[in-house]
């Protein structure tokens, strides 16, 4: 059974995944170095980080909110705003992208022509990575123990404080476990990109649309050096989340 | 409650409908009105062209093979991660995950390389007459590809959660391995893997990137429905886009309905079980759980 498992997954996901890493270093890592720091490489990279950076912050802030008004607040069609936090995740990317260009394309319903701009890059990320940090607090918010927050609020704490002091605090490893998860969809994101941004080089073009870009013209080297450097960055995030989850089990209990 | 604390409650209430409006309801609104601007006739008419046509039955079979093998290869990897004990258990749990944080873009690279006329096997099965990538078979491989992980983390869980006394006992009492696994294990699970399933095939579904990278986008012969999209709008043809648009759209809605149904069904099997813990079965989570606690 477990040599029926291990044979799927390596036929599947891993030889593949080595073979990219391989063809990355075929030529030496001088070759590997150069592919990455090529100038339009380097500018796809630079963009799709800093963007990623972006919708984490801003994730990391309405993602709490979101999930503490689905737990805390009570409202009628609560139940249906819930299932639609999920959304994102059920919507292809593509159809995700086509939205937001009939959104924000030539001759835009509200007027604002935000497509082929990076404002349209941290829009469309913003919009596929909306479930993760929600989801990732809510279970969490919904455990917290309301008693403390009760007691500091007849102990006159006001209620940012009673936020900081009390929930952040309980919240904190799930808003950092959503936000890296986040991260990690928004800088290899594509589906939702190809359409939206207009692949402008220097400009809005992101790592992945680099890669494919690379894929297209036979340029494999150059789009195994760059897929490797998105690999490496998921894995690190994958690997660090499983510690980090690991440590605070062991920390909990005591 | 104060009234300042009241009028802050509405306040944070405010922002949150606020975003998920602009961000999501708005968007998702106007392409349903985009579609049907001028009629039913022109999203209907692309949709049933038969370029159109033949995405919709290229992404029925892509999802048809892919799911049910992920199935199989997710119970079977669950109990395997859960029930078994060995040496690098750990690293391969956290490998399961990495399609979910692979870019789509460098799966289908991989694949390339793996399969593609230059690739490791490729180049076999191509001098054999079969050929993988810019045709069906790799696109069945991407899509099985990225929708590995569901059922394994949608299981994983609730296995961990039913312990292993119902199987003991039917063991004792003489049932074979395998009337064990048909018997109990099955029937226990089995809102953990219909959760996957929904999951996986939503995934499938709508896989773009990964897909389109090895299918060579040749029009009625290598194009699923978001594939269908791209090429629709890079020509210029807005109504096929949009119709097959909505046609993903619907689908998705679809899944976003039959999850809610299953976790309640889930919730609801559990509490007339005999064990009165209100943990829902399923978290209602659509992401990874690499946070999971070790069994």
């Amino acid at each position: 059974m477990r040599g029926i498992s291990l044979t799927w997954l390596s036929v599947i996901v891993l030889i593949p995944l080595a073979a990219v890493v391989a063809k990355s270093f075929e030529e030496g890592p001088a070759a590997f170095w150069d592919a990455i720091s090529e100038p339009e490489a380097w500018a796809a990279i630079k963009l799709t980080v800093i963007s990623s950076l972006i919708i984490v912050a801003i994730n990391a802030v309405m993602g709490t909110l979101i999930a503490w008004v689905l737990v805390r607040d009570e409202f009628r069609g609560k139940s249906i705003v819930n299932s639609l936090i999920d959304l994102p995740f059920a919507l292809p990317t593509i159809v995700a992208g086509l939205t937001l260009l009939a959104l924000y394309g030539a001759d835009s319903p509200i007027g604002l022509e935000a497509a082929y701009t990076k404002a349209a890059v941290v829009m469309a990320l913003l919009f596929v990575t909306l479930p993760f940090v929600v989801r990732a607090v809510q279970p969490v918010l919904l455990e917290v123990d309301q008693e403390m927050e009760e007691a500091a609020a007849s102990l006159g704490a006001p209620n940012h404080r009673i936020f900081r002091s009390i929930l952040l605090p309980n919240l904190t490893p799930a808003i950092i476990a959503g936000c890296a998860l986040a991260f990690a969809r928004a800088i290899g994101e594509f589906g939702s990109l190809v359409l939206l941004t207009g692949n402008i080089p220097f400009d809005t073009q992101v790592a992945s649309v680099y890669i494919f870009g690379r894929i297209e013209s036979d340029n494999v080297t150059g789009a195994a050096a760059v897929s490797v450097l998105l690999l490496l960055i998921s894995v690190a995030i994958l690997f660090a989340l499983n510690l980090f989850g690991r440590w605070r089990s062991r920390h909990e209990r005591g | 409650m104060s009234a300042a604390s009241r009028l802050q409650r509405f306040g944070l209430r405010g922002i949150a409908l606020f975003y998920l409006t602009a961000l999501l309801v708005v968007p998702v609104g106007i392409i349903f009105w985009k579609t049907f601007e001028d009629g039913i006739g022109p999203p209907l008419e692309a949709i049933t062209s038969p370029e159109g046509l033949h995405a919709f039955w290229l992404t029925i079979l892509c999802v048809g093979i892919a799911v049910p093998l992920n199935t199989i290869f997710g119970v079977l990897t669950a109990l395997v991660l859960v029930r078994h004990k060995f040496r690098g258990k750990a690293v391969i749990n956290s490998l399961i995950d990495l399609p979910f944080a692979v870019s789509p873009v460098v799966i289908g690279l991989a694949l390339i390389l793996i399969w593609g006329q230059d690739g490791w096997f490729g180049g076999f099965l191509e001098d054999a007459g079969f050929q993988v990538i810019y045709a069906v078979p790799g696109m069945i491989l991407a899509t099985i590809f990225v929708s590995l992980p569901f059922v394994v983390r949608e299981v994983m869980p609730v296995l961990q959660e039913i312990g292993t006394d119902q199987e003991q006992a039917a063991e004792t009492l003489g049932a074979s391995p395998r009337q064990t696994f048909w018997k109990v294990t099955l029937p226990a699970i089995r809102w953990g893997v219909a959760y996957g399933v929904v999951l996986a095939t939503a995934r499938a579904l709508g896989e773009f990137g990964a897909v389109s990278v090895v299918s060579g986008k040749i029009g009625g012969q290598t194009e699923t429905l978001p594939i269908f999209v791209e090429n629709e709008y890079t020509n210029f043809n807005l109504a096929g886009a949009y119709a097959a648009a909505i046609v993903l759209a619907i689908l998705a809605l679809a899944v976003l309905f039959s999850m809610n149904m299953l976790q309640r069904r889930a919730r609801k099997s559990e509490d007339s079980g005999d064990d009165g813990d209100e943990t829902p079965v399923t978290t209602g989570v659509f992401v990874p759980h690499p946070i999971e606690k070790e069994a």
